[in-house]
């Protein structure tokens, strides 16, 4: 298809300013804000005990699920297109579940399955585990509304590549766990690394599904997206601009990681 | 000596081989050859392990293979398409097998560099797939399954994603090899001449089931039946038989019991000359000569020849 010129100047200016209206006015916007009582004031704002806690509690939330992620993603995209079994189509459908609900309401269901009315919550309490308005609670909530990203950056990858490559490993003596390791892990690396990308800058900006299971403790069970709300409906509008410009740190940095990894993958 | 004893595999409804025995002898070079859909590769594939079939046993070197998976096999395999480790250089590609069997380092490097020798490429040791011809590619993969030295190479159409000169120069290459190193080797094609020129013996498969099995001449030259004779070279129909082009005679002049004809078609390809007449019942023939023979029989569209009647021939 051919365009004209002036068409495409103009196609380009509209994909261009709208970008610029959602996107980056209202996060340029929360950096001005942020910094517009001086550096000091971020400073103190992203340091007190509360902040520093959500900021970890962020983090180890992202380290514990993006491994499990990861582990599951890549066995489901194994099974999805190498497996042969009845219920393939099933899981096919079933790992897009987490895209599909709610996060509000994912938060709701693990109420009724963990909290202390649900349906496993008289024998978990009885054993002392506490799931609901706890870290495993957010832990839970973030893996389950995290969960498709590996699956579907990697299967896609596990198609293209074929079965040959580890049909020949095994002809030369390769057991199912080394041709893994050393044929089929190189070969999906990239796929790997941008659902697991993906998958952090999910796990770390989750809000809905966590906000309902954490009970929200300050410096216990408040992440970062819990505090900028908090900050937010406490009209401390400058500690949760601060707050807000620490996640879209996070963020740049998950964003420039992926477009690196982009290049790579369109590379390999 | 691979042995395979009544095997029989289906996918679905498709028979894809239909109690089939043969065997490829030590030391020589076996072609499983046929048209696509007749079920070589699977035979192939089934020799090594990466298929199982329905039934009938696999034997390699006197070992009955057929619950063992490939690894336990003994085998080396090449693929069509290659099937190189992108992410590893030539020389890692090599050494894969020998270093899964935990061999030290020395020993490793020594023998990939005999095998790059070998093979061709030993200046091309530190450079990825990607950065290789179709025809190096597949040299690696011969040298990479030489590399764990199995007492069986299995070859899946090896040259059948490569252009016809290169596929021309890797065949002869392939041939020198195979008499340097006497590796007992089953290769599949659907090339004929692939298979005579490479061949010791040929199994000509159609429908899952042999056609024939024999050195590329008794073939040749004893088809069994008109498939196995249209599959390895050219066919024309003469009085009711299937006979060669060349073997087909045509003179000047009438002689006695031969059949007057009118040249249609005169094709010249370099060395042979092929001459398309229709005799006066209406039968069209192909005759092939040399090009002594067309200079002294001068055919040209419209001119009258003879045709002599067939000595031998399969009944079509």
């Amino acid at each position: 298809m051919s365009v004209d010129r002036r068409t495409r100047i103009g196609l380009r200016v509209v994909a261009l300013g709208y970008l610029a209206v959602l996107l980056l006015v209202p996060v340029g916007l929360v950096f001005y804000r942020t910094f517009e009582k001086g550096l000091g004031f971020v400073w103190e704002s992203v340091t007190t005990p509360a902040a520093i806690s959500a900021l970890f509690l962020t983090l180890e939330v992202a380290a514990i699920t993006v491994p499990l992620n990861a582990a599951f993603g890549i066995f489901a995209a194994l099974a999805l297109v190498r497996g042969r079994f009845p219920g393939r189509r099933l899981l096919d459908a079933l790992i897009d579940l987490p895209f599909a609900i709610s996060p509000v309401v994912i938060g709701l269901a693990l109420l009724l399955v963990f909290g202390r009315t649900g349906w496993f919550g008289p024998e978990l309490a009885e054993a002392g585990i506490q799931i609901i308005f706890s870290v495993p609670g957010i832990v839970i909530a973030t893996v389950f509304v995290s969960m498709p990203f590996v699956a579907r950056e990697v299967a896609p990858v596990l198609e293209e590549i074929g079965e040959e490559q580890e049909q020949a490993a095994a002809t030369l003596g390769a057991n199912a766990w080394q041709t893994f390791w050393r044929v089929t892990l190189p070969a999906i690396r990239w796929g790997l690394a941008y659902g697991v990308v993906l998958s952090t800058a999910r796990a770390i900006g989750e809000f809905g599904a966590v906000s309902v299971v954490s009970g929200k403790v300050a410096g216990e069970t408040e992440t970062l997206t819990l505090l900028v709300e908090k900050r937010f409906q406490n009209f401390d509008l400058a500690g949760a601009y601060a707050a807000s410009a620490l996640l879209a740190l996070i963020a740049l940095g998950t964003l420039l990681a992926m477009s690196l990894i982009g290049a790579r993958k369109s590379e390999a | 000596m691979i042995s395979v004893e009544s095997v029989s595999k289906r996918f679905g409804d498709f028979t894809a081989l239909d109690d089939i025995s043969i065997e490829a002898p030590d030391g020589k070079l076996t072609a499983l050859l046929g048209p696509s859909g007749s079920g070589k590769s699977t035979l192939l594939r089934v020799i090594a392990g990466l298929e199982v079939p329905d039934s009938g046993t696999v034997v390699v070197s006197g070992r009955d293979a057929t619950s063992l998976p490939p690894q336990k096999r003994g085998i080396g395999f090449v693929f069509q398409h290659y099937a190189a480790f992108k992410h590893m250089t030539l020389r890692d590609n090599v050494a894969f097998g020998l270093k899964i069997r935990k061999k030290g380092k020395p020993e490793i490097k020594a023998k990939v560099d005999e095998l790059l020798h070998l093979v061709g490429l030993e200046g091309f040791a530190d450079r990825y797939p990607a950065q290789l011809s179709g025809g190096q590619r597949q040299r690696m993969a011969l040298a990479r399954a030489l590399a764990v030295e199995p007492s069986v190479l299995l070859l899946d159409e090896p040259f059948g994603a490569l252009d016809a000169n290169v596929r021309a120069d890797l065949r002869a290459w392939l041939r020198r090899m195979h008499e340097q190193v006497p590796v007992t080797t089953v290769l599949v094609t659907h090339d004929q001449e692939e298979a005579m020129e490479l061949a010791d013996r040929i199994v000509l498969l159609k429908d899952g089931r042999i056609a024939q099995v024999g050195s590329p001449r008794e073939l040749y030259d004893q088809p069994a039946d008109p498939f196995v004779m249209g599959f390895l070279g050219r066919v024309s129909k003469l009085d009711g038989k299937l006979v060669r082009p060349h073997d087909v005679t045509l003179s000047d002049r009438p002689e006695d019991g031969w059949e007057e004809a009118m040249v249609q078609r005169v094709v010249h390809l370099g060395f042979e000359v092929r001459v398309e007449v229709v005799r006066g019942d209406g039968e069209e023939v192909t005759a092939q000569l040399t090009r002594a023979e067309a200079e002294a029989l001068e055919p040209h569209a419209g001119s009258i020849v003879w045709v002599r009647p067939p000595a031998s021939g399969v009944s079509a």
